[in-house]
């Protein structure tokens, strides 16, 4: 059982799959991103498709993804949509925008529950978007809209 | 139409927002004295907390029009004034959105929104943003209970389920309220929750 858990927690496979292959994330997942010790650099966004910022924040993150193709960097966009809206926003907004990066859903109700978890000095307004490289220990917040060009700095401050 | 949006893709994508950093340094606090406002009021006059009768304290919440959270809590937000405003806690609904960046949260429309949904409370707009800026609003809704100095009692969120009003669990707001107005120690005087950015102006 642990050696499954572990593995799981290695491939990071997420929770239970939605019909239409999102998958949900809840606040462990954001303990074990918290708390890896892995080379591979997380680059954690929190946003929604009714967030406005944070649909003009996403091609800079598509950007990101084609242009750095290192697996050791991995996109996860965590998406706080309205649960009823998956298959009606959420999945049609993936396809239509070609987000090849790992889109998984935020399936907590309570948000006072996580937000602290990801950084306490976050209001709960996104987009908001977690780095982390565990190796390292490198871990940084940033609340608000990032450019391609903000992120590919952050980038390379932590090569 | 398809010209008028490209202009404002354009205004929206090249400028720089305010830090999140530098809006916390002037964050209030619990326990802290927030100042009061002079706001216009979608019934066309001023309003401030100095004018609010027997007020035994004051529910401000920043709220805006466009935000599918604050549409969410809309319901909520009246039902709680209902219920809380004849106890001498009303609330006083600010918008602090940018009406050029986010013409759904104009002030017209901050007029039509009222109207169609029978606010009973005020609903002010807070044009040049200093009191959102002052209080440390963050996002829509996020709400700041007042004691009747204006002593900034609980701040956060209204309960623990945007989604679902008939999931929630924890009222964290009307709890306070209750606690407040009971004399009682606020045991959650500060909640997080999700909600929309604030559109502050670009300068």
């Amino acid at each position: 059982m642990k050696k499954l858990l572990s593995i799981s927690l290695l491939l990071f496979v997420f929770g239970k799959l939605s019909a239409q292959e999102i998958p949900f994330v809840n606040s462990s997942h954001i303990k074990t991103w918290k708390a890896s010790t892995s080379d591979t650099l997380y680059v954690i966004n929190f946003w929604a498709t009714w967030c406005k910022p944070c649909v003009e924040e996403i091609p800079a993150f598509v950007k990101l993804s084609m242009n750095f193709t290192d697996p050791k960097i991995k996109i996860i966009l965590v998406s706080n949509d309205f649960k009823k809206h998956i298959q009606t926003h959420l999945v049609p907004f993936v396809k239509a925008n070609h987000i090849a990066s790992q889109v998984v859903f935020m399936d907590e109700p309570n948000p006072n529950d996580w937000i602290e978890l990801v950084d306490p000095n976050w209001s709960g307004a996104i987009p908001a978007t977690l780095f982390i490289k565990g190796n390292i220990g490198f871990s940084e917040f940033h609340e608000g809209i990032l450019s391609y060009n903000d992120l590919v700095a952050i980038l390379n401050k932590i090569k | 139409m398809k010209k008028y949006l490209f202009t404002l893709f354009l205004l929206v994508g090249f400028h720089t927002y305010q830090s999140a950093q530098e809006i916390e340094k002037l964050a209030l606090s619990i326990g802290v004295i927030a100042p009061d406002f002079n706001l216009k009021g979608v019934d066309g006059k001023m309003h401030s907390l100095a004018n609010v009768k027997n007020a035994k304290g004051y529910l401000v919440i920043f709220t805006c029009n466009h935000c599918p959270f604050s549409q969410a809590y809309e319901d909520r937000i009246i039902d709680i004034h209902k219920k809380f405003a004849i106890k001498g806690v009303p609330v006083i609904a600010i918008n602090p959105n940018d009406g050029d960046r986010e013409p759904e949260d104009n002030f017209e429309n901050m007029v039509k929104r009222a109207k169609a949904n029978h606010y009973p409370f005020n609903y002010l707009v807070d044009n040049d943003q200093n009191t959102a800026k002052a209080y440390g609003a963050k996002r829509t809704p996020h709400v700041f209970l007042l004691n009747a100095q204006r002593k900034l009692i609980y701040t956060g969120a209204i309960d623990d389920n945007f989604e679902e009003a008939k999931d929630v669990k924890i009222k964290y707001l009307e709890n306070a309220i209750q606690l407040f107005l009971a004399g009682k120690p606020i045991l959650t005087p500060s909640t997080k929750a999700i909600g929309c950015g604030i559109k502050w102006k670009k300068y």
